[in-house]
């Protein structure tokens, strides 16, 4: 069970006569329930776009993604997505913008208000319920996108590089818990970054991406037990052999 | 301290009166500042015409702006969000918009006066139209230059209609509204005047007031009548301006 994605395709445009763009070259890949996949790959390759298809706001080209087993119901299916701006509702609160999804799905107030107390409260956003997100650094900023995501109990997590924009101290910092809290609340997570080190240190597996068109390149099953040391024989061991395939596939291009 | 902003203005003022006193600037064309606070205390006390005091005269004109604004955002804002949300209806209510909204306002007294006869309503009909569009084509563009990821971000957290009317929709669009309303009542104020000069003969109203004053030589109470209608502008301006900072607090 879990999530496959099969023959994933996508090329953008090519009416009108202008450029096809072919962004994604039949991506399959798979992740079983609980477990966190990381897709690493150059920027601009389409990692963005095959997140966006996982989540139901863009249609592959060709190919389909299954949910244990079957086509996905973006209805009753919940598939949450963390956007790389965060995209929080600038005009709701930290509150409100956590309560929402519960909102939605017809919560009532009370119960919906302290489900979401309690995430501000484990996210380390406790005092900041009524500001704006204007009003929030970007570590709080993008836990409160994780949070909002989280509430809703989706079987599958999105995250398409939360952490790319924030220095290396909050990164760390975010790194680590967003691995506490998946230990907390086992979903599956398709986590995009083109960091290595990132990748190493938070996922199960690994999945590397050429530029574009994106096709994979390889895979890595990180055997490290965990919790982690960055620093560790067998982590240097993985990310050397990502930094690798990355490699070889930038000097493919050269010639 | 921004004290610096009125040193012009009382210069000007300085440099008027002078000009008066020493009768450089003739008195029955354009009357000193004294002489134009003189004429606001006999407005306000005695009246133009006498009885019809200026209070009342503002009030008047203030209800018929309102009256007139309120039936523009009623209908300019509900239809601006459809509109916003919908690129067909667009292209459906855009040509007759385009051929509408260049008409001034105030080309529309005579029909108006047809329609509604002299008076409060046709009052009201003409500041409508001068407040309807800038509301109307200011909330279109508030909900077209919403960023689209907050509508996705909407539908991944499965959000029905209703919520993304409410949470989404709504919401961004409101800068731009106020931008409208501000602009509109701004119109609909500078409109009034003018078309009180031939829609209202009540007796009451600021522009009806100036007329009077006009009929009878007074052009102290003209100004008087002109400064005031600016400071009410000026005043309305600063009370949605105060609302707006409460209602998007967020930006
Ligand atoms: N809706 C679209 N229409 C046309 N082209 C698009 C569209 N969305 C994305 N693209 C193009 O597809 C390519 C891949 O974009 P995508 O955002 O998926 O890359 P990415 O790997 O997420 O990049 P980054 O690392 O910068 O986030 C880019 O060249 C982009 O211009
Ligand atoms: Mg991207």
């Amino acid at each position: 069970m879990g999530l496959e994605l099969i023959g994933l395709s996508k090329v953008f445009g090519g009416k009108n006569g202008d450029e096809p763009l072919h962004v994604l070259e039949d991506i399959h890949g798979r992740v079983e329930e609980g477990r966190f996949l990381s897709i690493i790959g150059p920027s601009g390759c389409g990692k963005t776009t095959l997140l966006r298809i996982i989540a139901g706001l863009e249609r592959p080209s060709s190919g389909q993604v299954l949910i244990d087993g079957r086509e996905i119901a973006y209805e009753s299916d919940r598939i949450g997505l963390v956007f790389q701006e965060y995209a929080l509702f600038p005009w709701l609160t930290t509150l409100q913008n956590i309560e929402l999804g519960l909102e939605i799905m017809g919560a009532p107030k009370k119960e919906r208000l302290a489900a979401a107390m309690d995430y501000i409260y484990r996210f380390g956003l406790s005092g900041f319920e009524d500001r704006y997100p204007r009003e929030l650094s970007g570590g709080m900023r993008q836990r409160v996108a994780i949070a909002r995501t989280l509430i809703t109990d989706p079987k599958v997590v999105l995250m398409d590089e939360p952490f790319g924009s924030l220095d290396s101290q909050t990164r760390n910092d975010l790194q680590a818990f967003l691995l506490k809290l998946w230990d907390t609340q086992r979903v599956t997570i398709i986590f995009v970054t083109h960091n290595v080190d990132e990748a190493v240190f938070l996922s199960d597996d690994i999945l590397v991406l050429s530029s574009r068109p994106a096709r994979i390149i390889d895979r890595f099953q990180v055997d490290c037990p965990r919790p982690r040391d960055r620093t560790s024989a067998a982590c240097n061991m993985i990310r050397k052999r990502v930094l690798e395939a990355l490699e070889a596939q930038k000097k493919s291009m050269l010639v | 301290m921004k004290w610096d902003r009125y040193i012009l203005p009382l210069a000007l003022i300085l440099v008027w009166e002078g000009l008066s006193l020493i009768r450089v600037i003739p008195s029955h064309l354009l009357p000193s500042p004294i002489n134009i606070l003189l004429g606001l205390r006999d407005l306000m006390v005695i009246g133009m015409p006498p009885g019809y005091l200026l209070p009342y005269h503002a009030l008047h004109s203030l209800y018929r702006v309102a009256l007139g604004f309120a039936f523009a955002a009623l209908l300019g804002i509900p239809l601006g969000l459809l509109m916003g949300g919908s690129p067909r209806l667009r292209r459906i209510v855009n040509p007759v918009i385009e051929v509408i909204r260049p008409i001034p306002p105030l080309a529309w007294i005579p029909i108006a006066i047809l329609w509604f006869g002299i008076g409060m309503k046709s009052a009201a009909f003409i500041i409508f139209l001068g407040a309807f569009f800038p509301i109307l084509l200011n909330t279109v563009s508030g909900v077209v230059s919403i960023n689209p990821i907050y509508f996705e971000a909407a539908r991944t957290l499965n959000a029905k209609p209703k919520h993304i009317f409410f949470k989404v929709l709504l919401p961004g669009a409101t800068p731009s509204i106020f931008v409208g309303m501000r602009i509109g009542v701004g119109i609909g104020w500078m409109t009034l005047v003018a078309a009180e000069f031939t829609g209202v003969k009540s007796g009451y109203g600021l522009g009806y007031m100036i007329m009077t004053a006009r009929d009878i030589q007074r052009p102290d109470e003209i100004l008087a009548g002109m400064l005031i209608i600016g400071l009410i502008g000026v005043l309305i301006n600063g009370v949605l301006r105060a609302y707006e900072s409460r209602v998007v607090r967020w930006q």
